[in-house]
């Protein structure tokens, strides 16, 4: 799923001072489980809002909905109502969504209130870590299912390098060292011949940005 | 006299509901200015309902659960405990002192406690004076 964290509070006001009615709109999928955007986030966000610019003696009028997904225009289109009363949206989705929302909606401004930060899983209770990084290329097959392109911090192909430790990674010894992780994962499924196999330079151009996927199916 | 400042005070009722009966039956004195909310466990108290209350006009914000170790509904205070937590991070964000709630565990028969505790944080809001939020902005 798509990882977010919500902007510092300060950021969201200084973006929509000035406005005095707006729409917060949530997301009901990645955004909802990783606790950044769902409809509790949005209730949450919507009153402190308000206390912050109650507290300043401003008033800001808003209304609160959190649809499906907000990714997809036609699930957008059912806000068309109620964005024509406000004067700005405030979208708690994901980049894309934030886009989608902006290309429905074309004159009125939106504004991100999360930070969008990687395609991850849950670790433990509310901690989120990056598992891929969409590169367009996947050798997970070879590895045991863990990337080492993302999980090893060097996202190196063929390793261990020199500075795996008791099986933690020399740049941050909190972390796991990957091909460690691969190692043990391989020997679990008897298929450690696969460390000893020799990966190229990765063709970073898999993928040209923007992504683009068209599906063969009509 | 507890003042013009307004607690709010979400009560569990396996608790802090009867020790606030029995400071009523015993006649001990405490401010008049809580309002007590029955809940049927601490645990049920939201962030966002003690951001409402703020919003609302409440000067201050006490969670009153179990003891520790106590919960009826085993963990339902530690959690009350830390979303307390969240929500003071919350309101310090939007320029609301932190302070102004508070997480208190107690036993049925702790009469005294609750006087005790509703007593302390009228002292601390007198100190902190009003929120600056009156008569609710939350327009909607």
């Amino acid at each position: 799923m798509i990882v977010a964290e919500r902007k510092p509070l300060e950021e969201i006001k200084e973006m929509i001072a000035g406005y005095k009615r707006i729409l917060i709109v949530g997301c009901g999928t990645c955004v909802t489980i990783c606790w950044a955007g769902g409809e509790k986030e949005v209730g949450i966000l919507s009153s402190q809002l308000r206390l912050a610019f109650g507290k300043d003696g401003n008033e800001l009028l808003t209304s609160e909905v959190t649809i499906e997904r907000q990714c997809e225009r036609e699930m957008v289109e059912e806000l068309r109502d109620k964005v024509q009363e406000v004067e700005a949206i405030l979208s708690l989705g994901c980049g894309a969504g934030v886009q989608t929302i902006a290309e429905v909606f074309e004159e009125t401004p939106v504004y991100p209130a999360l930070n969008t930060k990687f395609v991850g899983m849950p670790e433990r209770e509310g901690v989120w870590v990056e598992t891929c990084r969409a590169c367009g290329d996947c050798l997970l097959g070879e590895t045991g299912g863990i990337c080492p392109v993302v999980r090893c911090a060097k996202g190196l192909l063929n390793g261990p390098c020199g500075g795996t430790k008791r099986g933690k990674c020399e740049v941050d010894p909190e972390k796991d060292c990957a091909w460690t992780l691969i190692y043990r994962r391989l020997e679990k499924q008897g298929r450690l011949d696969l460390m000893r196999k020799y990966y190229p330079p990765r063709n970073f151009q898999a993928v040209t940005r923007p992504g683009k996927v068209e599906a063969l199916q009509a | 006299m507890g003042g013009n400042n307004k607690i709010v005070a979400f009560c569990c009722e396996n608790s802090a509901c009867a020790a606030a009966d029995r400071a009523g039956k015993i006649r001990l004195y405490y401010p008049d200015n809580v309002r007590v909310i029955r809940v049927p466990c601490a645990g049920r108290v939201d962030v966002l309902h003690i951001l409402k209350a703020f919003e609302k006009g409440a000067d201050g914000v006490l969670v009153m659960g179990c003891q520790e170790e106590a919960c009826r509904h085993l963990t339902g205070n530690t959690r009350a405990r830390e979303r307390v937590k969240y929500a003071e991070i919350l309101l310090k964000e939007s320029g609301i002192d932190g302070e102004r709630v508070r997480m208190v565990n107690l036993a049925p028969e702790m009469a005294h406690k609750f006087a005790q505790e509703v007593s302390e944080m009228t002292e601390r809001l007198k100190g902190l004076g009003p929120t600056p939020i009156k008569n609710g902005g939350p327009q909607r």
